[in-house]
């Protein structure tokens, strides 16, 4: 950890100010920034704590939208009954994310911000060679452990698994992330890496996420996150599956599906030839299954992650189906 | 021998403090309220910080090092490396065997594995010694690294470990019925929530170290070796430890560092790994392999048990794992043969875990007598109880007590294992596959010989010391109790001081035996003090009991009165003030009289005096029998364990609401180990890359079911003064197979290599 200046932003515009500065880093609940100093990944000359800032933390949500601030924290959002009852998938990854301790510290606007879990990115003494802290270096993954690494959108240059839970179930349903001057679809706003694996967001210097919103929708009250994990807690997916259902009055034919994977691909992954394949089609096991296989379309995957193609299917499977038998 | 059965007042209270009560620990309040200060909170004047800088590759030679930067950095007092570290002697082993070399260097020129540490920095503030730690660059002649079992030779036969009787092959060949099978257990670490480290500061040439301590005598033995000064120049202070599950007995190439650099300052120095060091600095459990082959007739008798292990071990240093441990005793077989190799990898040399050897074995042998369970269509726990060994299979001899039958008996009972249905995959819940496994386990008694002060003073209160410590497992409650109980006064009256060297010698807290150990030395110190108190009353003229027609008296929750009740009843306070005592002390110990000293030296800095567990004409063993339930998703492979009935006989049990924590805690780690813990280890640099607790997986609360303990013991006259045998390790040993053995019954898929991944099992 070197040393760095600190600098505690009053407001949003003082904190684009200073973010601008080259070197500058936001800080909110700083559950992964001072975590990513330790390791020496991250390394900012001047800290900009934005916690302070009022007003960034609400929560305003109607069946129709959600207004999230950045600065809500994660146990909150997860919490909030208008959340739980028109966006359950929000309030379901949010909850089964990190830890107690950790939810009650990091913040929304933060948690998209996450790194990835990729265990040499996170040890630069003992594996200089990644292409996403040092671009142009390699990638000390491809060929070494790779049981959490990724299956969806990887490039030659990186293989990383984007590691969160509320990202996938912002994907699904098409919510956007607030950048004061700009506004872009959650699903535009992580990269893949590519050839640029450094890039990981479309974020510009002095940009500040202030908040996120999700268009309210029949597919959002009734959703689900499911999320499958080594253990039951305080654990990273090995896969999930974010999905949001809206039936027709049968009950059993599907008009509207939104279906994201979270633990398998390199971004949050919208699996839009699931929902083509199931729209209109009737919520039958086989049918669900069949249509789950092609959330895998062009997976590729580096040994040990092998089993993620497999089970990835299954999750989202189990997701439709458990979520069609709910009233 | 005979079992000291202390009668006692039934009053409630006295109940709970007397020996086998269920008081709570006495060092809770102090631990939950921050007031106990564990051996990195000492604040010292002038402290200065040490951060080691590790190796980056895993064999080969530092060409160069570099320290330029790092020396000019901020606050940075001074760059250590092996060339600039001063030179230390040689320290003999934790059996007391002498030195190879002559001189010792923590910094290593020769890299024999990743993370060794190869320099360290120096500086008045961490932040300041972390950042120059960054600044030191060296270069290394890198050359190929063995990186784990799979890569070596065969390995080097361990001879000692070879146990034979009868003709195990020809047995097995000509057996109707045969299994045989591999299981393997991974690189797993204790990972104690409280790092490793130390404060070192030197007062001329006398040594005070603050160091977390499984073994405080020990560790100032190799201490005072190291620096070739008096072992009573060193004294280390360890009241209180944040786990240590075999980790922390021995100093280490970090203490050592440690203490050189404040030699070298002439200033406190601390030195606390960070932890990824905590998984490269010292040895977490060796890897394993093991084949076990079992030949049996068509009843299900066993003819014989065919066993061949291997462990990995160090490029510079030997552990052995003893694999054949619970294989040979378990059940009974009139054909046998276990061997056992090591194979050396570019690795820290390994160390004890819980339950080191017999959990690794226990994991092969358990899984085995399930699979030929399911040969031959018997059911696992009746197959157990076909082979049951009534006496010890390898030393031939009688059991001290196993009630192992009873543990079985008690476990099916409390779990419902009549009502199991046979076959494989045939107990559901929606999507969820349910098994139910058995397994046994079993730890041997180790003893040893101990010491203990106990001090009664004027005002009635009584205060015991040792040199042994506490690292949760309760020893300053029994401590408590049993003094309380001898001295016949109440248990808030007593104070119990551990962890600190400069008390009476303790050996290693290892092997479940300081309970054993240090009952009895309280209990024979006490009984001194008590008997010295009544001496002195009985003959001292100003004694109220003087002359009395009595040769003894009783002391009863602080007072003390004649047996018949007939005589004067006074307070020791008033009775210690009439004999115009301030105190009377008693140093009691269990080291046979014919020690010399440097044998009572042995005894406590060496682990070489230990009395085997079958000396004599027992064999001495605690034992359990573990019943779980799993819950497999059939889509996901995901194992949850849903139910645990465990029975355990550690014998006579001194306080059952520490010893059932103790076991349960056991029980957990066995979860951890069944399905979640691995150090998975980068083959192309012979580096762990899951070193943190985020990544090296440990069970969390939701990952923990409730666990029924059972206590089917019953006084073991053979096995300790008090009657009691292990608690500490018994838990874990067996719960690994029990779950695999689960997961089987729950799928159909037999998972021989821990732990038991979702991956395994879709
Ligand atoms: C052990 C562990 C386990 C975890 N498990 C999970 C899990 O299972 N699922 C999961 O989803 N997450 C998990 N997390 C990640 C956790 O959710 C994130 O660390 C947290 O959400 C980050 O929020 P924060 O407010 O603490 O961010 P900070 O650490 O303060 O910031 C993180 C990054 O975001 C940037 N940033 C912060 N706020 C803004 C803003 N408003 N605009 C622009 N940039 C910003 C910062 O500059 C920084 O780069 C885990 C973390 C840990 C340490
Ligand atoms: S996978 Fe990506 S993050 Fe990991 S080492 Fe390779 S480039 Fe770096």
């Amino acid at each position: 950890m070197k040393d760095f200046s600190y600098l505690r932003a009053d407001s949003v515009e003082a904190a684009r100010n200073a973010a601008a500065l080259p070197g500058a880093m936001l800080l909110a609940g700083g559950t992964t920034l001072v975590d990513l100093a330790k390791c020496g990944v991250a390394e900012p000359s001047t800290v900009i704590d934005i916690s302070h800032i009022e007003g960034l933390n609400a929560i305003d949500v109607t069946a129709d939208r959600a207004v999230i601030g950045a600065l809500a924290k994660m146990s909150q959002v997860a919490d909030h009954a208008a959340v739980k009852s028109h966006f359950p998938a929000v309030s379901e990854a949010l909850w089964q994310a990190a830890s107690a301790q950790l939810r009650n510290m990091a913040t929304i606007g933060g948690n998209l911000m996450q790194r990835t879990r990729c265990p040499y990115f996170r040890d630069p003494q003992n594996f200089p060679a990644c292409n996403k802290r040092s671009p142009g270096s390699g990638c000390s993954a491809i060929g070494g452990v790779t049981r959490g690494h990724a299956v969806l959108g990887t490039s030659e240059a990186c293989i990383a698994t984007y590691p969160g839970d509320l990202a996938i179930a912002l994907v699904a349903f098409d919510a956007e992330v607030d950048l004061g001057e700009r506004k872009l679809k959650v699903e535009d706003f992580f990269l893949a890496p590519g050839a640029t694996a450094e890039q990981e967001h479309d974020i510009r210097p002095g940009e500040v996420i202030t908040a996120i919103e999700i268009p309210g929708s029949a597919a959002t009250r009734r959703s689900t996150y499911l999320k499958i994990r080594d253990r039951q807690s305080y654990e990273f997916a090995a896969a999930s599956a974010a999905v949001g259902l809206e039936l027709e009055s049968d009950g059993r034919t599907i008009r509207d599906i939104r279906v994201a994977l979270g633990g398998v691909a390199t971004k949050p992954w919208r699996a839009r030839a699931v929902e083509e394949a199931l729209k209109g089609k009737s919520l039958e096991e086989d049918i669900v299954r069949k249509a789950s296989e092609l959330a895998m379309e062009g997976a590729v995957d580096h040994g040990a992650n092998h089993y993620k193609i497999a089970l990835a299917p299954r999750v989202v499977a189990r997701a439709v189906l458990e979520l069609g038998e709910t009233a | 021998m005979t079992v000291h059965d202390m009668k006692h007042a039934a009053s409630d209270s006295a109940r709970l403090e007397a020996v086998g009560g269920r008081l709570s620990r006495v060092d809770g309040p102090a631990k939950i309220t921050g007031a106990a200060k564990y051996a990195f909170e000492q604040q010292l004047e002038g402290l200065a910080h040490a951060v080691l800088v590790g190796a980056t590759i895993a064999a080969g030679k530092v060409t160069a090092i570099d320290t330029r930067a790092a020396e000019t950095a901020p606050g940075v007092l001074a760059v250590l490396t092996p060339g600039s570290i001063m030179e230390l002697k040689g320290a003999s082993d934790w059996f007391g065997r002498p030195p190879a070399e002559e001189t010792y260097c923590p910094l290593v020129r020769e890299v024999t594995f990743s993370g060794q540490h190869v320099a360290a920095v120096v500086a008045e503030t961490f932040e300041q010694a972390v950042a120059a730690a960054a600044l030191v660059k060296v270069w290394y002649d890198e050359t190929p690294a063995i990186v784990d079992l799979s890569d070596g030779s065969d390995g080097i036969p361990i001879d000692a470990m070879t146990k034979e009787w009868g003709d195990a092959q020809a047995a097995f060949a000509a057996a109707p019925v045969r299994v045989c099978a591999a299981y393997n257990t991974p690189r797993e670490f204790q990972a104690a929530m409280e790092p490793h480290g130390l404060i070192a500061r030197w007062e001329g040439d006398a040594l005070t170290i603050w160091e977390p301590s499984q073994w405080l005598d020990g560790m100032a033995r190799t201490y005072a070796e190291w620096f070739g000064v008096p072992f009573e120049n060193v004294r280390l202070v360890s009241p209180y430890i944040g786990g240590g599950f075999g980790s922390k007995a021995l100093a280490l190439a970090h203490s050592a560092v440690a203490a050189a650099a404040a030699k070298m300052l002439g200033r406190p120095v601390k030195l606390v790994l960070n932890r990824p060091q905590n998984f490269t600095s010292y040895g977490g459990r060796a890897a394993t392999r093991q084949t076990v082959a079992i030949g049996a007739d068509r009843e299900g008798r066993i003819q014989s048990i065919v066993h061949r292990g291997v462990n990995e071990t160090a490029v510079d240093g030997m552990w052995v794992e003893p694999l054949g441990s619970v294989t040979s005793i378990m059940y009974a077989t009139p054909n046998f043969s276990s061997k056992q190799n090591v194979v050396r990898v570019n690795t820290v040399v390994p160390g004890a875990k819980r339950a080191p050897g017999e959990n690794p074995s226990a994991f092969g042998i358990e899984c085995a007598i399930d699979e030929l369970a399911y040969e031959l269509g018997i059911d696992p726990l009746e197959m157990r109880l076909i082979n049951y060994a009534e006496q010890d299979p390898e030393a031939k001899k009688a059991w001290s007590t196993r009630q192992l039958r009873e543990a079985f008996a008690a476990g099916a009972e409390a779990f419902g294992w009549a009502k199991r249905s046979p076959a494989p995959r045939s107990m559901r819940d929606g999507h969820q596959l349910i098994g139910w496994g058995v397994a046994a386990g079993t730890y041997p008694v180790r003893r040893a010989y101990g010491e203990a002060m106990v001090k009664l003073l004027a005002d009635g209160s009584a205060e015991v010391e040792s040199s042994s410590i506490d690292m949760g497992q309760g020893t300053y409650t029994i401590l408590a109790q049993t003094a309380a109980e001898t001295l016949g006064v109440p248990v808030k009256q007593v104070s119990v001081k551990l962890g600190d060297s400069r008390l009476a010698r303790a050996g290693v807290t290892g092997g479940s035996r300081l309970a054993g150990v240090m009952t009895g030395a309280v209990y024979k110190a006490a009984g001194q003090a008590l008997d010295e108190l009544i001496g002195l009353a009985l003959s001292d003229p100003r004694s109220p009991f003087h002359g009395l027609q009595a040769n003894t008296l009783v002391v009863k929750d602080g007072r003390i009165a004649s047996p018949r009740g007939d005589g004067p009843e006074i307070s020791i306070p008033e009775l210690m003030g009439t004999l115009g005592r301030e105190k009377i002390e008693a140093k009691g110990d269990t080291v046979p009289a014919s020690f010399t000293p440097q044998q009572r030296y042995n005894n406590y800095t060496t682990i070489a005096t230990a009395i085997p567990h079958t000396e004599g004409d027992y064999s001495r063993h605690s034992w359990c029998a573990h019943f779980v339930e799993v819950r497999v998703d059939e889509d996901f492979g995901t194992v949850r364990v849903s139910r645990v009935v465990s029975a355990l006989d550690s014998g006579r049990l001194y306080n059952p609401k520490l010893a059932e924590s103790q076991w349960k805690g056991g029980i957990i780690m066995g979860i951890g180990q069944a399905l979640l813990e691995e150090g998975i280890v980068d083959r192309r640099h012979g580096r762990i890359v899951n070193g943190n607790l985020a990544d090296y997986m440990l069970p969390t609360n939701a990952d923990i079911p409730d666990i029924q303990t059972i206590s089917v013991g019953i006084p073991d006259p053979h096995s300790s003064a008090l009657g009691g045998k292990g608690v500490g390790e018994l838990g874990i040993v067996g719960v690994a197979p029990a779950i695999a053995n689960a997961v089987f019954h729950a799928t159909g898929k037999r998972v021989r290599d821990l732990p038991i991944t979702l991956e395994k099992l879709i």
